[in-house]
């Protein structure tokens, strides 16, 4: 027979397997870039120094961590170009999320108030880009963007200009919407459809017509949504590397794009995994101080 | 039979005084009132399912009225008719003889309490019952005076800053009230609101709210599948059945002269007897009856011409039960043998079988706690019923 001691053993080791997950896939990774950030680039493989020296021992610890130093991250303050870059990010990302809400929300509404069987059928609409590469389906906006491209040939028939769209900050910010998207309306849909339509009876019932109610209602119910909504929007797209790669010019300076261009085209490891941690640390505060309201917004309630 | 024909009902001298604290309010049978609701010919259809079919009824200023009936009877959604939540197919509704058709819900003078409440959960207490009065524009000073008012009336000043998920089921019941009335509407609609509570407090909820309508001075319309909640509450019981109205009266019509046999067994237990009329002697019939081998002598109200085949109903707690036989000459003499007893305390239920294998219920209170022969299970009892007892139904 199974002694119920037995059996409460497995809940708190249960517990242990996220932290395992975080500590094998965040912790150590992220203490590897720190430890690289801190060391100084050199023609040597991998391209950095210093190395631990095993084979002195004691002393070898001591004289790595004696070659370590902040350089790199003084090198970042003082180039006024990294500053730009990640300030240029910030607002491509906020702009971004702010359309993705304005965008994704009429669309979650609308999904959440048709019937039950086209509504799994908008959900599989709306899932379904995911199906295909998200390499090829920004490449695509290549072809729709470029001069002679779809997007030209439909305002040429029905006679309007054309306009030149790719390789400026405004195909950024549409490739950004149109891939980050789903991550808008997924969580939004998620709380617009568990929704309670008596409570929207009760505040016609009370006297407050439709559009009000939206407002005095369903949109202060939906804010976990929107909340959600923007943080998985908001935070990979400050980091995007893909989209403004190939749909951005020299006008939409990302830092996902400056990073991968200190790692793979100046090989300066160091310097590259210094803007990497300040990138995740400036993302790291917003979310950390999200968390902090909602807890405290818990705790008021009870 | 009804009061609206004119007649006095069955047995008025002796009735229990239910719903007697208001006895003298019978606007229905003033021909000079005017009613504040009128459903005239209301069809409500849903697809091809008929939920309400051509119901007329008029509800008065002041009346606290219940629309009974089980679940899917469409009481309901005649009750969102007059919310605006459903339009009717056919019908007119008027409100203070204005038609209400095209009217949309926030601009009704109704409020409507929801059977889950419907309570806001993002708002405090004092948000949601603020709702309906910000709606109107109210002055900040005027709706914080009414809130508090609102608060004082439903006695949860002290949870004024709580959300709803802080509250018991009863608190939360009464914040929902609170809400409703707060706008001081024409009419305040209770969709089953004590069907969450559990029974203690739905007894004193029962009184709350009864003393509250005479309070505010607002006509109440009830929906409920519960018999008790409707006959302790209401002024007058509308008895719903597949869409249709069987019967509307005061609860004490509508138990004691039911109109069919769905209404009487509908409220309340009652013993059928297949019969036949037999003779007409003014004011009393005589019925013919399998198991009666005096057959039944009742009153003749509404009683059909000889020949007529009726049902009898008579209630439990009307009929006596004896272990000796009555002196020669009673009338409605059963004999039978008990089946099976249900003690419950204040009450006695014994199963009587008659002969044919025909079960009927009899109730009896405990009135005594000492009995000198109690009765016991197999033995031979008669079971009598007062001539004014039964009432005869035709349908």
């Amino acid at each position: 027979m199974r002694s119920p001691k037995a059996a409460g053993k497995w809940p708190r080791l249960s517990a242990l397997i996220p932290y395992a997950w975080l500590l094998v896939f965040f912790a150590l990774p992220f203490l590897m870039v720190f430890r690289l950030s801190l060391s100084d680039s050199a023609v040597s493989i991998p391209p950095y120094a210093p190395q631990i020296d095993w084979s002195a021992g004691i002393d070898g610890i001591k004289a790595f961590f004696a070659g370590l130093d902040f350089d790199t991250y003084k090198q970042l303050g003082s180039d006024s170009l990294y500053a730009s870059s990640y300030i240029s990010s910030l607002r491509f990302a906020a702009e971004g999320t702010v359309l993705a809400l304005l965008v994704g929300y009429p669309m979650a509404y609308g999904m959440a108030r048709c019937k039950a069987s086209t509504r799994s059928l908008l959900l599989m609409l709306v899932i379904l880009p995911f199906w295909t590469s998200f390499l090829i389906r920004v490449y695509a906006w290549v072809g729709i963007l470029k001069p002679q491209g779809l997007l030209n040939a439909g305002l040429g028939l029905v006679g309007l200009p054309p306009t030149d769209l790719l390789y400026t900050p405004a195909a950024v910010q549409i490739g950004l919407v149109y891939s980050y998207l789903p991550f808008m309306v997924l969580p939004l849909y998620a709380v617009l459809e568990k929704m309670d339509d008596t409570l929207l009876e009760a505040a016609a019932d009370l006297g407050s017509p439709p559009w009000k109610s939206f407002w005095q209602v369903t949109f202060p119910l939906s804010i976990p949504g929107v909340v959600a909504g923007c943080l998985l929007c908001f935070i990979p797209m400050v980091g995007e590397f893909v989209i403004p790669d190939l749909l951005g010019g020299p006008g939409s300076l990302m830092i996902g794009r400056s990073i991968w261009m200190e790692f793979f085209a100046n090989r300066d490891w160091p310097f590259a995994s210094a803007v990497a941690v300040v990138l995740l640390l400036t993302l790291v505060v917003p979310i950390v101080l999200y968390q902090r309201q909602q807890v405290k917004a818990l705790e008021a309630g009870t | 039979m009804s009061a609206a024909k004119g007649r006095p009902a069955k047995g008025t001298g002796k009735r229990l005084n239910i719903g007697a604290v208001r006895s003298s309010f019978a606007p229905w049978n003033d021909p000079a009132a005017t009613p504040l609701v009128r459903f005239q010919g209301v069809t409500k259809r849903f697809g091809d399912q008929t939920a309400v079919n051509d119901v007329s009824l008029d509800i008065y200023p002041g009346e606290f009225f219940a629309l009974l009936g089980p679940s899917g009877c469409g009481k309901t959604t005649l009750m969102r008719m007059l919310a605006g939540f459903e339009t009717p197919n056919a019908g007119t509704i008027t409100l203070a003889g204005q038609d209400l058709a095209g009217i949309p819900p926030h601009q009704r003078p109704v409020n409507m309490m929801f059977q889950s409440y419907a309570l806001f959960p993002h708002l405090t207490v004092e948000q949601n019952i603020a709702f309906g009065l910000k709606q109107e524009g109210l002055p900040k000073a005027e709706i914080a005076a009414r809130v508090v008012e609102m608060l004082e009336l439903v006695k949860l000043r002290p949870f004024a800053r709580r959300k709803p998920d802080q509250l018991s089921g009863g608190q939360k019941q009464r914040v929902a009230l609170a809400r409703a009335v707060a706008r001081k509407p024409q009419m305040l609609l209770l969709d089953e609101p004590l069907a969450a509570l559990d029974k203690k407090l739905r007894e004193e909820t029962q009184f709350e709210l009864m003393d509250l309508q005479v309070e505010l001075g607002m006509t109440f319309l009830i929906v409920t599948h519960d018999q008790e909640e409707a006959m302790v509450m209401a002024d007058r019981i509308a008895v719903m059945r597949e869409g249709e109205i069987a019967q509307i009266g005061r609860p004490e019509e509508v138990y004691e002269t039911p109109a069919n046999r769905y209404v009487a067994e509908f409220l309340g237990d009652v013993n059928l007897f297949e019969a036949r009329v037999s003779a007409i002697e003014h004011p009393m019939a005589r019925l013919t009856a399998a198991g009666a081998p005096d057959g039944f002598y009742v009153l003749d109200d509404d009683c059909p011409p000889a020949g007529t085949a009726v049902n009898l109903a008579v209630r439990p707690e009307k009929m006596r039960i004896s272990l000796e036989p009555p002196p020669a000459g009673t009338h409605n003499v059963l004999s039978g043998e008990i089946w099976d007893i249900g003690y419950t305390g204040d009450w006695t239920n014994y199963i009587v079988e008659l002969p044919g294998e025909k079960l009927i219920r009899v109730a009896r209170a405990n009135a005594s706690r000492i009995v000198e022969r109690p009765i016991g299970w197999d033995d031979k009892v008669f079971v009598t019923f007062a001539d004014d007892a039964g009432v005869v139904l035709t349908s």
